[in-house]
């Protein structure tokens, strides 16, 4: 490893944090796709802002495409008020036209910008350590390390100044207003500071894959815990994991890093999404099964409660009078022999005790609508649970 | 060329006809879909499939080794569709929200889809120059075959359309009814959707994948504006789709340096901002009049009910009083007075007013109207 890959993936790695924290608190706000028309909308400030200061790495460029971007936000809750249309809509309708503005800027001032819209959505990591920063004369490092690395600073220290405010106003708005912290505040600081962190990383690996960046990891964290700090540690470690296998992954291929630390992501993502204990797909789909299973020996001691003919009960004609396949009504027979609610004698089916009890409460469970009654009764009905 | 020259070439020029014409199809078929997009509430889906639709280009491309475009729109389509049932398959089976369910798809097929453009371009393959018109659509690189293409797409759009307009229609603004009637509301709702997918892959090679979600978008958010009626809205979003179309490759073709797909979408953004600023039911600029409209008559109502209580306490209604005891009074202005006067509520003589019997009686009801109703 020679020290242009060490800076390489330090800097995807700060990218990564970076873009981890914002991103956890906009998954949560249900404001994801803000990031995304966010990371095009910059687009035309980034145009401008190259037009005064020639330097794709400048801090005016940064700040004027950071106000770009707090004016998409602007924007598109100034159009969502005027009820005309939604709010996904205006989201869809602001980002493509600042977008265009920009593309048309670049494309018409081609001859004197030498700056490509594939480099600003796309970004090039790999040429990240060639642009120096050089004080008084002195190397100290790529000037994207500085850029990101300053951005990160001032995020992890808002972070820890307004944790709490954050966390308040992200899960209970109306609390937060009434205990005094702005909720507007909360929110148009969370976009700035989206906004800057999308500027400063579009450079390294892109707008578009800023994106991917910000909210795949806290994505895959939110799968994982409800915990709000260990959700934002979970994303970090996922954001900086990728990043630096998504390199190697990219260094053995010979193709874009920003797109191999997109894939990386999207395994990971993939990864959980099937195999997370509680909430992943498979687990899900267990659970529902379960719980089928279970809704439906509720029914069948219902129906044996409710009655008392011999030929209602004989297990020949459960399927008939159930409208159960035959599979299914043997596992519910099963389950329900194994917890002693029935007896079989004959081959005709009868409640026992403890079956008969359950059942009466069930009734009470069912009939019963407000939480507060049925809360003793809760345990006992597996079903019910989580 | 300036636009007159254009207008003037386009019939006989082959290539301005035909991207012309592909645009102006494009803009009508995205347009049509797009107003079930916007109704349904899914309006950056379509920014999410456009962008979901790259790595199937790239995987379309790297087992075939052609460019026959095709090919590429099939394997977008395939993407495309895996992108859209996976975004529902994150909704319905995990707590994710739909806007994270988005992103997350569209940055994450985009990436991977950058990955393998980039792969394919390190391979010792001279073919593979000219896939990264699919980012952002090159409007000239149409063929004939390609329009004729999005025609006979456009056309099974409109059939489709047509033979399940009353299915569509129900799912659209109440889902449980559709539901209980019995018809099978996840097989309308795939349908649907899987157009607009097809849509928006119609459109990657034209305007490109970024861009993509505006032409699906405008054309419907402004139609919306204009009417209440979904078939009116689906064909007025037809109609500004194909102008936004014809008018945006106009404009890009009578300047040098300027690609088609983001000047069709500003295009198409103006329409957006003409209708939301004058449509007359719903614009801006009416609902502003009508606001201050109401405010006046708010305030004439308030100095009538001023008037009206002075001269309750007289015997003769129409006992003149100073104009001077108005002065202090929020709603009253030398304007409304007239206004009164105009209306016959008020008499005016000298520095006197008089209420009329006329006005008495309108200022006695003025309130009780709302509860009489």
């Amino acid at each position: 490893m020679n020290s242009a890959q060490i800076e390489i993936q330090l800097i995807a790695s700060l990218v990564a944090i970076a873009c981890a924290i914002p991103g956890t608190f906009l998954v949560l706000r249900k404001m994801a796709m803000i990031s995304d028309a966010i990371s095009h909308s910059i687009l035309p400030g980034i145009v401008i802002g190259f037009f005064i200061t020639h330097d794709l790495n400048s801090p005016l460029l940064i700040l004027l495409a950071a106000l770009t971007g707090i004016i998409t936000v602007v924007l598109v809750e100034y159009i969502q008020k005027t009820g005309l249309v939604k709010e996904d809509t205006a989201i869809g309708l602001v980002f493509p036209a600042l977008f265009s503005i920009g593309v048309i800027l670049i494309a018409k001032n081609a001859n004197d910008v030498h700056l490509d819209v594939d480099a600003v959505l796309l970004g090039e990591l790999a040429f990240a350590p060639f642009d120096r920063l050089l004080i008084s004369g002195v190397d100290v490092g790529p000037k994207s390390l500085w850029i990101i690395g300053s951005i990160l600073i001032i995020t992890i220290i808002l972070l820890i100044a307004f944790f709490k405010e954050l966390k308040v106003s992200t899960f209970d708005k109306g609390l937060a207003a009434s205990l005094g912290f702005s909720p507007a505040i909360m929110h148009y600081g969370l976009m700035s500071v989206s906004s800057v962190t999308t500027v400063g990383a579009f450079d390294a690996v892109g707008a578009i894959l800023v994106v991917a960046l910000m909210i795949a990891p806290a994505a895959t964290a939110y799968l994982l815990t409800t915990n709000l700090k260990k959700m934002l540690s979970l994303a970090i470690i996922f954001g900086v994991f990728s990043a630096i296998s998504g390199y190697w992954f990219a260094h053995w291929l010979d193709a874009s890093i920003a797109g191999s630390i997109t894939t990386m992501l999207g395994l990971l993502f993939l990864v959980v999404y099937l195999f997370a204990p509680k909430k992943g797909i498979i687990a899900v789909l267990y659970r529902e099964k379960q719980q089928r299973t279970e809704v439906s020996l509720l029914t069948f001691l219902l129906h044996l409660k409710n009655h008392n003919e011999e030929e209602e009960r004989h297990v020949n004609h459960l399927n008939e009078h159930i409208n159960w396949q035959k599979v299914r009504s043997k596992t519910v027979l099963e389950l329900a022999t194994k917890n002693n609610m029935i007896s079989i004698e004959n081959n005709i089916v009868s409640l026992t005790e403890k079956g008969n009890d359950f059942t009466s409460q069930a009734i009470d469970y069912i009939i019963t609508n407000e939480d507060a009654q049925i809360e003793h009764m809760k345990d006992d009905f597996f079903l019910f649970r989580g | 060329m300036d636009l007159q020259e254009y207008f003037s070439l386009v019939f006989s020029d082959y290539t301005l006809r035909t991207i012309t014409l592909g645009t102006a199809v494009l803009g009508a078929v995205t347009g049509m879909l797009g107003s079930f997009a916007v109704l349904r509430k899914q309006s950056l889906l379509g920014d999410a499939i456009s962008h979901a639709a790259l790595p199937g280009i790239a995987i379309a491309f790297l087992i075939t080794g052609a460019k026959d475009s095709n090919t590429l729109l099939l394997g977008a389509l395939v993407s495309g569709l895996i992108g859209t049932f996976w975004i529902r398959g994150i909704i319905t089976k995990t707590h994710l929200k739909s806007d994270t369910a988005l992103g997350l798809i569209l940055s994450l097929f985009f990436g991977f889809g950058m990955l393998l453009l980039t792969f394919i371009q390190k391979q010792p393959n001279a073919n593979q120059a000219g896939l990264d018109k699919y980012l952002f659509g090159q409007a000239a690189t149409l063929i004939e075959s390609d329009v004729w293409m999005m025609s006979i797409v456009t056309g099974i759009c409109l059939i489709v359309l047509l033979l399940f307009w009353k299915e569509f229609k129900i799912l659209l603004f109440d889902a449980d009814y559709t539901k209980t009637l019995g018809f099978n509301t996840k097989f309308i709702d795939i349908l649907i959707t899987s157009f607009i997918v097809l849509a928006i892959v119609l459109g990657l090679q034209t305007v490109g994948v970024v861009l993509m979600s505006a032409m699906l978008l405008a054309p419907a958010a402004a139609a919306r504006q204009w009417t209440n009626s979904l078939s009116v809205m689906v064909l007025l979003a037809a109609f500004f789709g194909a102008f936004s179309g014809v008018f945006g490759t106009a404009i890009s073709a009578s300047q040098n340096n300027l690609s088609t797909g983001p000047v069709i979408v500003l295009v198409a953004a103006v329409f957006v901002i003409f209708s939301f600023i004058f449509s007359p039911s719903r614009g801006l600029l009416f609902k502003q009049i009508r606001f201050i409209k109401n405010r006046r008559d708010l305030q004439l109502h308030k100095t009538l009910a001023f008037m009206y209580n002075i001269a309750e306490t007289h015997d003769n209604i129409s006992h003149p009083h100073a104009i001077k005891i108005l002065n202090n009074f929020q709603g009253y202005t030398k304007g409304t007075l007239q206004k009164l006067v105009k209306k016959n509520y008020v008499n005016l003589d000298g520095n006197m007013w008089s209420l009329t019997e006329e006005g008495f009686n309108t200022a006695s009801n003025l309130y009780n109207q709302q509860t009489n109703e």
